[in-house]
């Protein structure tokens, strides 16, 4: 379904620590630091202007405690054409779920706009796939065409 | 409903720490029991977190989508949670706790030396006026043991006391004292990560981080370590461990140690002390001794032990001593690692002689994820020797052990750093004495500094 996902780093112990001071702590300021190599790594493989940017959501309960989106941050700074059309319902975190239970939860994203024929969808890290998979599923039920992902961390 | 004042006295609170629903804080807010304080304030033209004070450039925009507009918030304190422009504090206005008043709170059964009854006086009198006091004891004199006097009268009063020190691991390494020692009293451990979160006991020990959480709480606030890293040198944890006293409050500080700032205000004569320069075993402290190791720099390079090292290991009084050897770098620990699994094992195996000789020989350091198990098992005797950073400088206590610091005069051992390491050995009464040895190609002011210290003390408690 995922036409390919592209990935700035790997995730070794440094980067996570800072993943999770920047994300869970909230330390807004440190995505900033991915700013201008994310933008070269999306443009090297998305130069096309038919392709639009898709982040992937937090579900409103989680933005209400962290107040940003890491990935809505890094879509930003693609400076691509960007359409929130996806929505989340609350779960757990990925990141305290097992492989088997995140492989088998079932889908929380939902439409909440026209997709783009041509959608890159955009998160912080990549690890089984899964939560791309299952938002590139609702993007193409709905009419969209190719949807590859950039990420900043392959897991 | 009715909210326990003890959970949430002496505390400001962000809205994420306080586990009420959104009405329930909403009814305590118009009952009064919470007032809400702004998170940041701006003073002659600055802004500053109202917790850790810090002002720019820890505070820092961040584009808010709970609020939808662009402010500050700080990341001088992020570690204990986000303080954001748009929100508040919460601080408790309900009624105040009401502490128990133990008759009796003590189980502690050992006895004082002498010169530790002194101090545990001086605490204890401290503490009933509301004082400040510095003791000033030397590795190994039972600090500890010294404050339980104090404590208890303190109970008594019921009063709530806390005592906060910068290491995670002296936190974990106390509790279960304390709780053996005051087995009435709700006596809690906070620190990141610790199962106890609440602090709503009377008796807290805490990371002197985890005073951040706390404002107006404590009649008592002693601070073990001042001198340790990340205290003395972090200016967001003395504005924490101010905030954290009630407005009258005895303060106890506890130090091996003191810095320079600390010496002068003991010569001015402005910061009350009480020096116990003698263990509670009341031996002397060992005197390092100084190895000069030609080539050492470059053979540590290469990965090898300087010959001095080795012959020092296989002509020491006491083959059968666990050995600590201290190292200025976690690189360095990598590099020698492997080396010396192959030429320290002979004497590993002279210390003991009934173990596996493949785990014998270990590395720690501070994001070692097992440090916890090594220093136990080194503790129980199932490592012979331990190739260590500072980290294990100060805190652990282990009974029988010879201490050998390469590369001693590295900017990284301090007097401070020399006199606590040098102050792991001779612990115990049934061996108290042991090997200090600086290996060293060219001597610094530290060690000369830390030689000099320990002998002070040394006269100074044969003096008495």
């Amino acid at each position: 379904m995922l036409e390919k996902n592209i990935s700035l780093y790997s995730y070794e112990p440094f980067m996570q620590d800072y993943i999770a001071r920047w994300k869970y702590r909230g330390d807004y300021v440190l995505g900033k630091v991915f700013e201008a190599e994310f933008r070269k790594l999306y443009h090297q493989h998305f130069q096309d202007s038919k392709y639009e940017v898709v982040p992937i959501p937090l579900s409103a309960e989680r933005m209400a405690d962290r107040g940003f989106n890491q990935a809505g941050e890094l879509a930003a700074f693609t400076r691509a054409k960007q359409k929130d059309v996806l929505g989340r319902k609350h779960g757990e975190k990925q990141s305290k779920r097992s492989r088997l239970h995140r492989m088998t939860a079932e889908n929380p994203f939902h439409l909440l706009s026209e997709p783009p024929k041509y959608a890159v969808l955009i998160d912080d890290i990549y690890t089984t796939g899964t939560t791309l998979r299952h938002a590139a599923q609702v993007l193409q039920e709905n009419g969209t065409d190719f949807v590859a992902a950039c990420t900043l961390i392959r897991g | 409903m009715e909210l326990d004042p003890k959970r949430y006295a002496g505390k400001r609170l962000l809205r994420r720490e306080i586990p009420l629903s959104t009405n329930a804080l909403r009814e305590a807010l118009q009952h009064q029991h919470f007032k809400q304080i702004p998170t940041l304030r701006k003073e002659k033209s600055s802004m500053y977190c109202n917790r850790c004070n810090a002002t720019l450039p820890h505070l820092q925009n961040i584009d808010c989508q709970i609020c939808g507009s662009k402010h500050l918030y700080c990341r001088n304190c992020i570690q204990m949670g986000r303080v954001s422009f748009c929100e508040t504090f919460y601080e408790w206005a309900g009624p105040e706790p009401d502490w128990h008043i133990h008759d009796n709170p003590c189980a502690w059964e050992g006895e004082l030396t002498r010169h530790q009854q002194i101090a545990a006086d001086a605490i204890d009198q401290t503490m009933k006026q509301n004082g400040k006091l510095l003791v000033h004891a030397v590795c190994g004199a039972g600090k500890t043991e010294m404050l339980f006097q104090g404590i208890t009268t303190s109970l008594q009063q019921g009063k709530r006391i806390c005592l906060a020190t910068p290491r995670a691991d002296v936190v974990r390494e106390l509790l279960p004292r304390f709780q053996q020692a005051f087995p009435t009293v709700s006596v809690q451990a906070l620190y990141g990560g610790s199962p106890d979160k609440t602090g709503d006991g009377q008796l807290i020990l805490a990371t002197t981080h985890q005073l951040l959480r706390f404002y107006h709480a404590f009649d008592v606030l002693i601070i073990d370590e001042i001198d340790a890293f990340p205290f003395h040198a972090d200016p967001m944890l003395h504005v924490a461990s101010e905030k954290a006293k009630k407005p009258t409050c005895a303060s106890i500080f506890l130090t091996a140690t003191p810095r320079q700032k600390e010496k002068r205000q003991i010569a001015a004569k402005t910061l009350p002390h009480v020096f116990v320069p003698v263990r509670f075993h009341g031996q002397p402290l060992p005197v390092p001794a100084s190895k000069l190791c030609f080539g050492m720099h470059k053979q540590l390079r290469k990965g090898t032990f300087p010959k001095g090292l080795l012959h020092w290991f296989n002509n020491r009084r006491n083959p059968t001593r666990q050995v600590l050897v201290f190292l200025p770098t976690v690189v360095l620990a990598d590099t020698l690692q492997d080396e010396a699994m192959e030429v320290l094992r002979p004497s590993a195996q002279k210390i003991l002689p009934k173990r596996e000789a493949e785990t014998l020989i270990r590395t720690v350091y501070a994001a070692d994820k097992d440090r916890e198990a090594k220093v136990q098992a080194f503790r129980n005797r199932e490592i012979a020797i331990i190739l260590t950073t500072t980290i294990l400088e100060r805190g652990v206590t282990f009974p029988s052990v010879d201490v050998a610091i390469l590369d001693a005069a590295h900017d990284v051992f301090d007097e401070a750093a020399l006199v606590q390491i040098a102050g792991r050995a001779g612990r115990s009464p049934a061996d108290p004495t042991g090997e200090v040895v600086f290996f060293h190609e060219g001597r610094s002011d530290a060690m000369d500094k830390a030689v000099r210290a320990i002998q002070d003390m040394n006269r100074r408690a044969k003096r008495l």
